[in-house]
């Protein structure tokens, strides 16, 4: 990536070390109360359901469905200007509607975020995540379309 | 606090892409105009209140301007949110006795100046969700909202072109509005380029160098000031669960933004209820902000905001015009300040675009966004 691309990474903040930690695996975590249980996003320091607690970090089956889509024109940042138009997704995973993740689609693992064409998409559509290395540390959760909405 | 305080200056630079003048010499050149429409000498000011993005702070100012002792300074968070609770918190200063004599102001270049987005600064919490991702400005944010907005309610691009279209017509009525010359069509509308699906050109407010500020005094006083005072009737923020600023996908019901926490607490401390408000101000650096905005300020039921843009609602003669002066969409994008000075001329009964009759207006700050708003009244 330029420098700009690079500035865009994620930071992995110790809250939300986990989450890469799990991405690095292939799998998607994300935090809960340890208390009730609910999921929430993004990682905080605490549990806002239980905030003397720390939250305990759960893995999801990385199923979900498009809760909303925007494609961006230039003028953008790089990379993104090379790609666009590319889709920016909205994913609210299955455990729990109210969890929601901005990630891009992918059409195969390590595809370009702008091989999926927009004109395919509707609210509402079941996808699936992918990983995607990026750098040792980052590996991004990218989504695929998917038959159906699981589990 | 209500009806404690009044507005009695207003003033404002001319708005344009491009000024020479600094950013600071243009929140002097508005807020010398602010003072002397008021009739109010520099050295009684002793309240002030701005935006937390504001660069030219209070000390410079208080030095440029040769202010006294100043006893009540306050910032307020959130760009667009932030315009009416700076009116509102210096009206709360006056009323509770900090201050006599309160100065709000707001100058920005972001016509000429960098865009904010384009920086590559280490990312908010929530950005670190959302940028690595490509979405990457404030347009993208919202278009994320619309196009879930768009699926929930059956509204449609033609909704969004009632806003522009709407607001654009107030603009061509007021000669100090960047697009007064220049008509909007339903065809150009449609026909636009894109930003971020679903919003196009027309959808985005513009890019302004100006500034604008406004004076307020005691009601007591406000009695013998030069202008007909037009009085801080009720005034609320609203920073709701779990809310984020801009990218607020992550509470249980996006859709029901910020506006509706700080409508709560607006009607319950106001005399005027939605029905009683003929005309309004409400910030549009987006068009879906509109209909949004009426719903969380009560003006439809929560999806009826864009059916209710329909019929020239929101135009001169409309049900409730909006935005008489052009709005962020085509007057001027100041984070918001022209939406204030406009409620006070509207109730003054000197805007381009009058609603005879109008007994109070509603100037709200961004949906979306941690938010504040005002009942102003003649």
């Amino acid at each position: 990536m330029s420098a700009a691309g690079d500035a865009l990474l994620p930071i992995a903040d110790p809250e939300a070390a986990p989450f890469w930690e799990g991405a690095r695996l292939g799998e998607l975590r994300v935090p809960a109360c340890p208390e009730t249980g609910r999921l929430f996003f993004p990682p905080r320091v605490r549990s806002p359901f239980a905030p003397r607690r720390a939250p305990v970090w759960v893995a999801v089956s990385g199923r979900g469905s498009i809760w909303s889509f925007a494609v961006p024109h230039p003028p953008l940042l790089p990379p993104f200007d090379a790609l666009a138009p590319y889709p920016v997704v909205v994913v609210t995973l299955a455990e729990d509607p109210r969890v929601r993740l901005v990630g891009n689609l992918v059409a195969r693992p390590g595809g370009a975020i702008n091989e999926v064409s927009a004109a395919t998409l509707s609210i509402g559509a079941p996808v699936g995540v992918v990983f995607e290395r990026v750098t040792d540390e980052i590996h991004l959760p990218r989504w695929r379309l998917c038959e159906e909405a699981g589990p | 606090m209500k009806d404690r305080a009044a507005i009695v200056g207003i003033g404002e630079t001319p708005f344009a892409r491009r000024l020479d003048a600094s950013e600071t010499q243009l929140a002097l050149d508005a807020i010398l105009a602010a003072l002397d429409d008021a009739g109010v000498a520099p050295g009684e000011v002793d309240g002030l209140a701005s935006y937390t993005l504001e660069s030219t702070d209070e000390v410079e100012i208080a030095k440029n301007l040769g202010l006294g002792d100043v006893t009540f300074f306050s910032q307020v968070g959130f760009g667009g949110g932030a315009g009416p609770a700076c009116v509102g918190q210096l009206a709360l200063a006056i009323a509770a006795g900090q201050c006599r004599v309160g100065l709000a102001w707001r100058a920005r270049k972001r016509g000429s100046g960098g865009r904010p987005w384009a920086g590559a600064q280490r990312p908010s919490v929530a950005a670190q969700w959302t940028r690595p991702f490509g979405l990457l400005r404030p347009v993208d944010e919202i278009a994320l909202l619309a196009r879930r907005y768009m699926h929930e309610t059956g509204a449609t691009r033609e909704h969004l072109a009632n806003v522009a279209i709407a607001v654009r017509g107030m603009a061509n009525r007021n000669p100090r509005a960047m697009m007064h010359a220049r008509p909007l069509s339903r065809e150009e509308y449609l026909g636009a380029r894109w930003i971020s699906e679903p919003l196009c050109l027309f959808d985005n407010c513009l890019e302004t160098d100006g500034a604008l500020a406004c004076v307020l005094v005691g009601a007591e006083r406000a009695r013998d000031a030069r202008q007909q005072p037009v009085y801080v009737h009720a005034f609320a923020q609203g920073l709701p669960r779990q809310s984020h600023a801009m990218v607020n996908y992550w509470c249980d019901d996006p859709l029901a933004g910020p506006s509706w926490a700080c409508a709560e607490l607006l009607y319950r401390r106001s005399d005027f209820q939605p029905s009683d408000i003929r005309v309004a101000q409400l910030y549009d650096a987006f068009t879906p902000l509109v209909p949004l905005s009426l719903e969380g300020y009560r003006f439809c039921k929560r999806g009826e905001g864009a059916a209710f843009t329909e019929a020239g609602a929101l135009e001169r003669g409309g049900r409730l015009p909006i935005n008489t002066s052009g709005g962020g969409l085509s007057e001027a994008y100041v984070h918001g300040f022209n939406l204030i000075n406009e409620g006070v001329r509207q109730m003054r009964g000197s805007s381009t675009s009058q609603v005879e009759g109008a007994e109070a207006c509603l100037v709200t700050g961004g949906e979306g966004v941690p938010t504040s708003a005002l009942i102003l009244r003649r």
